[in-house]
């Protein structure tokens, strides 16, 4: 079975598994994930770890915290978790036009919150809120700013791929492309609403 | 249908370059390994010349503590786990039936971002001072406010790039083990190698994120101000302990698994016998496996934390060893009834046994926290872990590499030398390691420089530093046999123990590329000894011989790693004082750095929008190989 | 100072756990020793054999009977285990009749301090050998460990208002010696001290003599030198400073925890109590690299005398 064996006319039903190279990516793909969970999970115990080590004079997380921007940030992320199951579902049925676009309100939903995100830490280095305050900001920037990193990644990924499916169509290439992208967005989404809760709520209620 | 691309096939250096061959990547595993072993052998050498005497003054006390920090990471992450992962890629495709492995050009990233890693670890030497805090780099030692210079940045950026390079490889060999096996090779019928790979591959994925999160707060800390590690800033030292063991211990597992696997594989062979329990074995391992990661906080017993937590984890601790006496048991009883045959390999092998029980059986007494209390950071310490990693791990790689060295390469290794080469290295072993338990009871502490005279230290130092250099002779051997074996002809037949038991010992000595000219149907346990128990010489195959699609070669891996380099460089760079020329320019706005990883980025651009069509070997070609019949 | 030789109950506690764990996996070490070497000898492959061997899948009793005994040996060494990790974290800080002892790490010296007599000293823990010594460990920068084989195992000496807590018994006087078991920089193994047990009387004589004043060099120049090089960073006798207290340091047993005093001098690093001085100050660096001690500005002499001075500065006990 070659990657490249294009199934003539229609393609199967669930495309990115149709090869054993996407088979192979699908299943590397969910590995990736159990050690980003890793990562994430140990960030979160540093945070943890640290989160009361505000220092003297230095604002605290009840202070900052402005919950209806992260509940914005929230509902939009969770949006576009939405919207890219639909591109999935687009995909299934073959529907390349509906899928493009699905994907892309999924990078615009991404993009809003990204922006809401660097609103915020602005709002908060002028606050007295920098990465080098004390523990409690080291391990907040940390942690939501790896976040931030990896929907900056996801978003620059899925308009790659956007940009791929004008080229050369939905094949058994590309759609494991897509669907593994898919995974990996909902999986951001996983970790904000973690995010959400342990930091932001967590922080407010102290 | 299957259509012709046209691929370019390099040859000479530009193969090795950009080869995506995992046989071809184990070699080089072994090549980069063998040469971080040797770095790292020498600098135990040094360590021990300047403890052979009371108040010796041989090396400086800065620069001690640079060699022992640089022997341990060099130790564990360059020269151990490459040589592993050389043996996992060279063999474990051969042994479930697969072509390749999951993900060819992952793979080679995995080899170029460890080796870019190694080096920009060792480059240290020649800036300014290597890392000198201890493999476990334990804050505050290892902030700016005791560490000022480059060393530690060195530790914090090699290790993340070599990490990511292991975290890859691990996700591969996964991937490959669950999707890839022959036709028949269920996993309870998969040799023992290839199922220790597979859970070391796990612990790898659940571990090294661990590390990577640790470096990534110590160096943020370093280079950016962060308080993760300052206690003057509310930071929390013994978080980076725990950080770094919920890391370190399930590596030594990591480290010591794949060991396993290759004892198991040469002693059934040389005794002529299936293994012993097979499903205890994996029973076994994976149990390990899965206790590695509840142990952690044994390393840290005497931190302070408290009775509770150091009852658990005592208990914990002592638990695994009932896996492993299970495997210790099941390999003696492999033997028993068996035919053994005193290979080179298998004394390796059976040197390992009742060596690695005497480290197994310190590890015990150091699970008991208050008598821990005593031993704990003191040389028997270094002499459990020596007699674990050492005297188990080392053994093991040596008696796989004595054991696959024809499947590798063509050729088998000089029985008469690497017999010499097992004695001189056995016995340096234990001599240089066995007095350092007494020393260690007398008080020595590990990790100092050097002692005073009168405490009763000296002639246990002085045989230790005899016999490490008697461990310096033995890899001196075996470099000599691999020399003088390079210069034989290539005339190794498939199965030269001729007692293989597995899949690779079914095809040409070494493996052609494509590994399997047809994919073999795996018939039970032991598959190749099961059809020639029934009087065939090769494998049922599971297909019709046909074209056979191969992934094509690739640079981007190797620019991928050189990115990441220069990009580490320009990190830790970043704060100098330059004047306040173009140099400065560059670094103190973190250009360079920035530059490294576009140039990593852009390869991963590159290769999502370039299709890899690969190229197909035809059976014409297939036939057309030696030994191979269609 | 081997554990193999604890003269107190803490650290025969330990030695006990040991001397259990030891004689256990001796055994089973001799016994996959003799199975080993049977197997070895009895199955060798003789020249030309070509018979198959019985391909034995395993053996569930044999299985089961290598994974209970084990569990059995183990149950063994776990319950004496569990109870020595309790019976060790027992908490003095709030015990009337233990001597309370606050014991901060530095790079790389020890400073002691009684808090309940008003006494602070440096490299040399006194004890009297009748009470129970409560320790809380700290560390003034980086991570030690305070460790006297022959008395107690170790404990981490943490940053950051993170204290650790300890005790230990003395009940023969003597001395011993201590280190630190913690990589804490270049002269990590240069961080010895020790310990010394009393009885009650000399204990009190020499709480009496360390708050007792102390006379300065007659010879004013050399007070002057003292005062202006030396007692800006360190103090004889007040609790205030930073860095070692120099407050009988000719009784000491070293200089610098490194330097052995002795009058009869046998291995490089003894010397008398003057000559031991005199290197130090001399050339801190050279006798501990990393020190905060710089090289002070003085002539030989110069040396020489604060030297002779300090070495006088002798505890009646």
């Amino acid at each position: 079975m070659s990657a490249h064996s294009h199934v003539d006319g229609k393609l199967p039903h669930e495309p990115e598994k149709a090869t054993l190279e996407g088979r192979n990516k699908v299943l590397g793909f969910w590995l990736f994930l159990g050690a980003e969970t890793v990562l994430f999970g140990t960030l979160f115990s540093a945070f943890l770890a640290l989160r009361h080590q505000v220092g003297d004079g230095n604002p605290s997380s009840q202070e900052l915290f402005e919950l209806s921007t992260t509940a914005w940030a929230t509902f939009i992320l969770l949006t576009s978790s939405l919207t890219s199951v639909f591109a999935i579902q687009a995909m299934h049925t073959n529907k390349v036009k509906s899928m493009i676009i699905w994907l892309v309100v999924t990078v615009l939903l991404g993009l809003g919150f990204l922006a809401l995100e660097v609103v915020e830490f602005a709002t908060y280095v002028d606050e007295g809120h920098k990465f080098s305050t004390s523990a409690f900001s080291s391990s907040f920037y940390t942690l939501v700013g790896f976040h931030g990193a990896h929907v900056l990644f996801g978003v620059l990924w899925i308009s790659i791929l956007i940009a791929q499916i004008f080229k050369k169509g939905l094949t058994v290439v590309t759609a494991p492309k897509i669907y593994v992208a898919g995974i990996y967005w909902h999986f951001i989404d996983v970790v904000w609403v973690f995010i959400f809760t342990v930091v932001y709520l967590m922080g407010k209620v102290g | 249908m299957a259509h012709a691309h046209k691929v370019k096939r390099y040859s000479g250096l530009m193969d090795w370059l950009t080869t995506v061959d995992h046989k071809k990547i184990g070699i080089l595993y072994l090549i980069a390994g063998g040469f971080f072993f040797l770095v790292g052998g020498l600098e135990a050498l040094l360590i021990r010349i300047q403890l052979w005497k009371p108040l010796n003054d041989f090396v400086a006390a800065h620069t001690y503590n640079e060699l022992l920090t640089m022997h341990g990471t060099t130790m564990i992450f360059l020269a151990a786990m490459p040589i592993i992962f050389a043996l996992m890629n060279a063999i474990v495709p051969l042994q479930i039936g697969a072509r390749d492995v999951a993900f060819p050009f992952v793979n080679a990233i995995g080899f170029w971002t460890f080796f870019a890693g190694g080096v920009l670890l060792n480059v240290s030497w020649f800036a300014g001072g290597a890392p000198d805090a201890g493999w476990t780099s334990y804050a505050p030692l290892a902030t700016n406010t005791f560490s000022g210079g480059h060393g530690v940045d060195y530790y914090v950026i090699g290790l993340q790039i070599a990490g990511i390079g292991t975290l890859v490889g691990g996700i591969n060999f996964l991937a490959t083990i669950i999707n890839m096996r022959a036709p028949g090779m269920s996993f309870m019928r998969m040799p023992m190698f290839t199922w220790t790979a597979f859970i070391t591959s796990a612990l790898i994925l659940f571990a090294f994120p661990a590390l990577t999160v640790g470096l990534v707060a110590m160096m943020f800390d370093r280079l950016f101000g962060g308080n993760f590690f300052e206690p003057t800033n509310g930071g929390n030292a013994v978080l980076w302990e725990h950080i770094f063991w919920i890391f370190g211990h399930p590596e030594v597992y990591i480290l010591i698994l794949p060991a396993f696997g290759v004892i198991s594989e040469v002693i059934s062979t040389f005794s002529r016998k299936r293994l012993f329990g097979y499903s205890s074995m994996v029973f076994a391992t994976v149990l390990i496996g899965f206790l590695g990661f509840m142990v952690w906080a044994h390393h840290m017993f005497t931190t302070g934390l408290g009775p509770v937590a150091n009852a658990l984890f005592s208990i914990a601790t002592m638990l695994i060893a009932v896996p492993t006496g299970i495997k210790i048991f099941n390999w003696l009883f492999t033997m028993w009834g068996g035919s053994i045959k005193f290979t080179t390999a298998n004394l390796f092998a059976i040197g390992f046994v009742p060596t690695f029980v005497m480290g197994g059986v310190t590890g015990v007494m150091l699970a008991a926290a208050p008598a821990d209390f005593q031993y704990h950071d003191s040389y028997f310490v270094v002499a459990h872990f020596h007699y674990v990693i050492v005297g188990g791990l080392i053994l093991g790689l040596f008696s796989g590499l004595y054991y696959w060295w024809p499947k590798m390469f063509g050729r088998v290794l000089h029985e008469g030398l690497g017999k010499l080469c097992f004695w001189t290295f056995f016995i340096g072993f234990h001599l240089t390691f066995f007095v350092q338990h007494f020393l260690g009871l007398m008080g020595m502490p590990r990790r100092v420089w050097t002692y005073l005279d009168g405490q009763g230290f000296n002639n246990l130092n002085m045989i230790s530093t005899v016999g490490a250099f008697l461990m310096g002779v033995g890899t001196i051997v075996f470099l000599l046999n691999v020399v003088i074996t390079s210069f034989k002809p290539r005339n190794a037949t498939n199965d030269p123990w001729e007692d293989g038991r597995t899949l690779e010992w079914s095809i040409p000595s070494p493996a052609p590329e494509y590994n399997f000219a047809q994919t073999p149907l795996v018939r039970g346990y032991d598959a190749f000894w099961k059809e020639k128990m029934e009087g065939k010489k090769e494998m049922l195959p599971a297909e019709p011989l046909g074209s056979i699609h191969m992934p094509s070669p690739s640079i981007l891996p190797l620019i991928m790693a050189v990115g990441l380099f220069i990009s580490g460089l320009g990190f830790m760079y970043g704060k100098g004082d330059y004047g306040d020329g173009f140099k400065a320019f560059l670094f103190n706005n973190h250009i360079v750095a920035i530059i490294g990883l576009a140039i990593t980025l852009a390869c991963m651009f590159l290769r999502s929008v370039i299709d890899d069509h690969g190229f197909h070997i035809e059976p014409d070609e297939i036939t057309g190989d030696k030994g191979v019949k269609a | 100072m081997s554990t193999l030789r604890p003269q107190g109950p803490v650290a025969e506690e330990q030695f006990g756990l040991m001397k259990l764990t030891i004689t256990i996996m001796v055994i089973v070490i001799l016994i996959v020793f003799v199975i080993a070497g049977y197997v070895i000898i009895r199955f060798r492959r003789r020249p030309g054999d070509k018979t198959i061997p019985v391909q034995v899948e395993g053996n569930h009793k044999l299985e089961i009977i290598w994974t209970v005994i084990p569990i059995v040996l183990l149950i063994i060494i776990g319950i004496p285990t569990v109870n020595t990790v309790f019976g060790l974290a027992k908490d003095h800080t709030k015990d009337p009749n233990a001597l309370q002892v606050k014991v901060t790490a530095h790079q790389y010296w020890w400073e002691f301090e009684y808090p309940n007599l008003g006494v602070k000293t440096a490299q040399e823990l006194l004890v009297p050998n009748d009470v129970i010594i409560s320790v809380e460990a700290k560390t003034a920068d980086v991570l030690h460990s305070f460790w006297v084989p022959s008395l107690f195992g170790k404990i981490d000496t943490n940053p950051g208002g993170n204290v650790n807590t300890m005790y230990f018994e003395a009940p023969k006087t003597g001395v011993y010696l201590g280190k630190c078991a913690e990589l804490c920089g270049p002269s990590h193994s240069l961080m010895d001290f020790k310990v010394k047990v009393v009885d009650r009387a000399s204990f009190d004589r020499w709480v009496a003599a360390m708050k007792n004043p102390v006379a300065p060099p007659q010879d004013q120049e050399v007070a002057d030198l003292l005062n202006k090089q030396c007692l800006s960073c360190h103090a004889i006798g007040s609790n205030g400073a930073a860095f070692p207290n120099l407050m009988g340091i000719g009784s000491r047993q070293t200089v610098a925890g490194i330097l052995v005093n002795t009058d009869q001098p046998k291995y490089e690093n003894e010397g008398s109590v003057e000559q031991n001085l005199e290197k130090w100050i001399a050339d801190p660096q050279a006798v501990k690299p990393g020190t905060l001690m710089p090289k002070v500005d003085l002539t030989q002499d110069q040396v020489k005398a604060i030297a002779e001075y300090l070495a006088g500065l002798k505890l009646d006990y």
